[in-house]
């Protein structure tokens, strides 16, 4: 989904930049030279002892005096205290409501709204969703999961709106919040789960509180940009009618905004999405926690009746609130006040929804009826079952997966770690230097440089360089696969309708689902870490790179294909060429959600940075596992800025 | 849109009926609690089968035989501590020794209450399955591991033997023991017991050898014959200094404890958990139905519990 949250503009490539690149590359090797005696004196190995900080002690210290104070200390008992119990409040006010709608009320209640909002055929597959949702035996969970999804998602709305306003309206205020959002899209949510957990304890309180940290800048990016978006000309003729500041913001901005307003809304929803499953991890309950129970078991089969759920309610709310945002959606048009007939269809909707769960509740009760159960586990089980037992090893031929795992941790992850963690520590910095330098600013390529060496600093330079040697082989075989499946998306309509809702599936299917399958094709190390990674961040490469082709200007293939240039003439000369931006936009998200599967990585023997968060998130140890984390976000911000084209920034969002 | 107003509302007035004055970090109980009136337990689950059956009988129990609610959160063991101080949950019904957990929540703090025995003993240590040991008998002390690590070697032990590991939330001294025992082996974590547990089904598959961490009770042996490798042997504080220990792993009675405050008032819910106690075969019989047969913990539940009355009834009483 943070495929969705980024344009791609198709400028050309600008020639130019071949011999300003020479200069900056002249420059960097001149300030090494330099730099070098100097440099050279903690050492060419790995990075200098000296030059670390060790931040154990003060770390240990904290969460310790948190626990301790926790329960008396006034910063917990009239603030931390106050949001949590808002939170638990809130997530059981929206949990009692939907119990006593029962399934019957809150089914109908969501095809109406779906209908309402999206038309028939959206209504149809919100109730199928809800209703699948029942039938695999997951009713109170999904209520759990959607009850947890409406106070985070209300939450990040109001906070994203807030941020939103203040940027769309100050300038000041906009410069100094984008680095801010940046670094929050950047850090990968596992990072930050334990000092939450740490301050407001396992459960929904910090759960909530995390998504919101991960679902809220793409609402306040939006709002910025909507607000900043709105047609001057219109502006001018309100402030013409002598429209008070507010007025005008309240009567004219605000509603010109409604397009952006409701992507961001889509946008913050699929995250929030995606976060509470994440969240399982510290105890947010619900769908994901079902999803984590079944793999204690190793449990594919009920692991995927839970994860169904999940993807259904991503995919319908995505479509839901992707038709609300779209203006052209027939209700609006032919009506000439809309809000007159809507708040008829609302006042409607919730009467037949009362109507329905009362009915429902005499019917059946509240609950799920028992007997109507789907048991797909056994079958799915028996699947992967046949699957491991014949392609792990002995495939004549071509070899099983085990064997494939094998060379490639051999031929290809080995090799890249030890080369990386060869490099004397300076040059590892000076590559990221002239790589973001290359593809971006010299201030993105200040950033990439501080960022690296932040985490030498924090004492998990090794590590580090495990991580990111699994995330580069992760990000090339994702390139590899994902432009090839991407141009083959471009070139033809039907490839991409049987693709989509493939896609949809790998992209919102809790991560934890597919930990079971990739080890027992793979084995524990770090191949299968790279296999997680790979599927979770193929879909956004494949998509980005059909929507840049796609966009590449029709004249200008129309001119090559005039000239008689053939088809893959016409591929390589001009439409990659033309859609380089896009393609360099794959490479970034590619990079970025790779990274975010690092913790998963961790749970299937992946290790490095990892393993650490994973090690800090299990034993409550803030040292090591704030530490890691704070070096994947590092890492993630310093492979985002290398793999940043210029001028991205000011598009970014829309 | 207007149903959300209304919940914020709504929110926001319980707020502020409930909000006069401090918030008490210890009693936060989960949201999804006592929901429409039913009285409800919330149990925590660790992630390994033998802490689920345990949480399957009692959950069955509690919601069958004496009208409880009950709600099941999967919690790592630390944090799970944690959780238990604030009252997320009410109970860990299989604790393998936190020392430092013990002094800061039930000596210290009293927020936690100490429930009894659970009835099982719990035992870590390495293991090799039984089929290894036929062809080399002498592999099941740690003075021969040596000899043998080129059979252990996988791609991720970088030339040593592999020592595998599991979840990064259980107890281990293994990288110590590997190194004050020097040993050619490199412990590799699978992260997770699903991992380890699934990698461990293919090596036996195929009939490969594997050197790991592992404990009993655990169905798997069922499924999988292994036999404990023996390291020197565990003596009282022999493991206090975690640099140098050079031990085995002692034998534990796993613990129960229970949320203070829900210990106080929890009722006949509270009083059935700190009676629930069961032998090691007991919980295997459900480990096996729920991890190797598939049944879920629910169904598990009720065979076991149709089958042994005579066990739990003394929980009742």
């Amino acid at each position: 989904m943070a495929a969705l949250s980024v344009s791609a503009s198709r400028t050309a490539a600008p020639r130019v930049l071949r011999s300003r690149a020479a200069g900056k590359l002249l420059l960097l090797a001149l300030l090494t030279a330099v730099l070098l005696p100097f440099l050279s004196r903690w050492g060419n190995g790995t990075w200098p002892h000296d030059l670390t900080v060790s931040l154990s002690k003060p770390l240990t210290s904290a969460s310790n005096w948190v626990i301790d104070n926790r329960d008396s200390h006034p910063l917990f008992l009239y603030f931390f205290g106050y949001i949590s119990n808002a939170v638990v409040l809130c997530v059981r006010a929206v949990y009692l409501v939907l119990l006593a709608a029962g399934w019957t009320g809150v089914t109908v209640f969501g095809a109406l709204v779906a209908w309402r909002v999206a038309g028939v055929r959206l209504a149809a597959g919100t109730a199928l969703a809800l209703l699948t949702g029942g039938a695999l035996g997951m009713w109170v969970p999904t209520m759990q999961t959607l009850a947890l999804m409406v106070a985070a998602v209300l939450a990040s709305v109001v906070v994203g709106a807030l941020l939103g306003l203040a940027a769309g309206l100050s300038d000041r205020l906009d410069r100094a919040l984008r680095p801010v959002l940046d670094t929050m899209q950047v850090l990968p949510a596992f990072a930050y789960l334990l000092p939450v957990v740490l301050v407001f304890g396992i459960g929904v309180p910090a759960a909530v509180l995390a998504t919101v940290v991960y679902a809220a800048p793409p609402m306040a990016r939006l709002t910025a940009l909507g607000l900043r978006g709105a047609d001057p000309e219109v502006l001018e003729a309100v402030e013409s009618l002598g429209a008070t500041r507010r007025q005008r913001l309240l009567t004219a901005r605000i509603p010109l905004a409604r397009g952006e307003l409701l992507l961001g809304l889509n946008q913050t929803i699929m995250m929030a999405l995606s976060m509470a499953v994440i969240a399982s991890v510290i105890g947010a309950g619900g769908l994901g926690d079902r999803v984590y129970q079944a793999l204690a078991s190793v449990d594919v089969g009920q692991a995927l009746a839970a994860g169904i759920p999940i993807v259904l309610l991503a995919i319908v709310l995505d479509r839901v609130t992707a038709a609300a945002g779209d203006d052209r959606t027939a209700h609006t048009s032919s009506l000439p006040h809309p809000s007159y007939p809507r708040t008829i269809g609302w006042a409607y909707a919730l009467a037949v929804t009362v109507a329905v769960a009362l009915a429902g509740r005499l019917l059946h009760g509240l609950n799920w009826p028992t007997g109507w159960t789907l048991e797909i586990a056994a079958p799915v089980n028996r699947a992967v079952d046949w699957m491991t037992a014949h392609l792990y090893s002995g495939v004549p031929v071509v070899g099983g997966t085990a064997d494939w795992a094998g060379h490639f941790t051999t031929w290809i992850l080995d090799p890249v770690r030890s080369g990386l963690q060869g490099l004397p520590w300076w040059s590892v910095l000076l590559i990221v230097a002239a790589l973001a330098w290359l593809i971006g600013t010299w201030a993105t390529a200040l950033t990439a440089v501080l960022a690296m060496a932040a985490i030498g600093v924090l004492g998990v330079w090794d590590p580090a360089l495990d991580t990111l040697s699994q995330v580069l082989a992760a990000v090339a075989v994702t390139l590899v696969l994902g432009f090839a499946t991407g141009i083959a998306a471009a070139r033809s309509d039907r490839v991409e309708r049987v693709l989509r809702p493939v896609l949809d599936v790998f992209q919102t299917m809790p991560q934890f689902v597919y930990l079971i399958p990739v080890v027992a094709l793979f084995g524990v190390g770090r191949a299968p870490a790279v296999a997680a990674a790979v599927v979770y961040a193929l879909p956004a490469v494949v998509r980005i790179t059909a929507q840049g082709l796609r966009q590449v200007d029709p004249a200008a293939l129309e001119s090559a294909r005039s000239l008689g240039a053939t088809g893959r003439q016409q591929l390589w000369q001009v439409q990659l060429p033309l859609a380089r931006r896009s393609l360099l936009l794959a490479v970034n998200q590619g990079v970025v959600l790779v990274l975010a599967v690092v913790i998963i990585g961790g749970l299937v023997g992946g290790g490095a940075l990892g393993y650490n968060v994973a090690f800090g998130l299990a034993q409550g140890d803030l040292a090591t596992g704030l530490v890691a984390g704070a070096a994947i976000v590092c890492l993630g911000l310093m492979l985002d800025r290398v793999t940043q084209p210029t001028g991205r920034r000011a598009k970014k969002g829309a | 849109m207007r149903a959300r107003t209304t919940l914020a509302v709504g929110s926001l007035l319980m707020l502020t009926a409930t909000g006069c004055g401090a918030a008490d970090m210890t009693k936060q109980a989960s949201p999804f609690a006592n929901a429409q009136g039913a009285k409800s337990v919330t149990l925590s689950v660790q992630s390994w089968v033998g802490a689920q059956s345990n949480v399957a009988v009692a959950q069955y129990l509690l919601e069958h035989k004496l009208g409880y609610r009950v709600d099941t959160v999967q919690v790592d063991e630390v944090p799970a501590w944690d959780a238990l101080s604030q009252g997320r949950v009410d109970a860990i019904l299989e604790d393998w020794g936190h020392p430092d957990q013990e002094k800061r929540y039930v000596e210290d703090k009293k927020t936690i209450a100490r429930a009894g025995d659970l009835g099982v003993t719990g035992h870590i240590g390495w293991f090799v399955p039984t089929y290894l040991v036929k062809q080399h008998p002498d592999i099941t002390n740690w003075k021969n591991l040596n000899k043998y690590a080129s059979l252990f070697r996988t791609p991720e032990s970088g030339g040593k033997g592999q020592l595998m590991d599991g979840s990064p939330s259980y107890v281990t001294n293994d990288k110590a023991l590997v190194s004050n025992l020097k040993l050619d082996y490199q412990v590799v974590f699978a992260g997770s017991e699903a991992a380890q547990i699934t990698q461990m089904k293919q090596f036996a598959k195929e009939k490969k050898p594997f050197l790991t961490y592992w404990y009993s009770p655990q169905w798997l042996f069922k499924k999988v014959p292994m036999t404990e490798v023996q390291l020197p042997p565990y003596k009282d504080g022999c493991d206090a200094d975690p640099a140098k220990i050079a031990c085995a792993y002692p034998h534990t009675p796993l613990q129960k404890y229970l949320n203070a405050d829900f210990a106080k008032s929890g009722g006949r819910a509270a009083a059935f958990l700190k009676k629930f106690q069961w032998t090691t075969e007991d919980q295997n019989e459900v480990s096996l139905l729920i991890a190797d047969q598939k049944l879920s913990p629910e169904d598990a539940a009720k065979k076991w519990v149709d089958s042994h009355p005579d066990v739990w009834r003394k929980w009742l009483s």
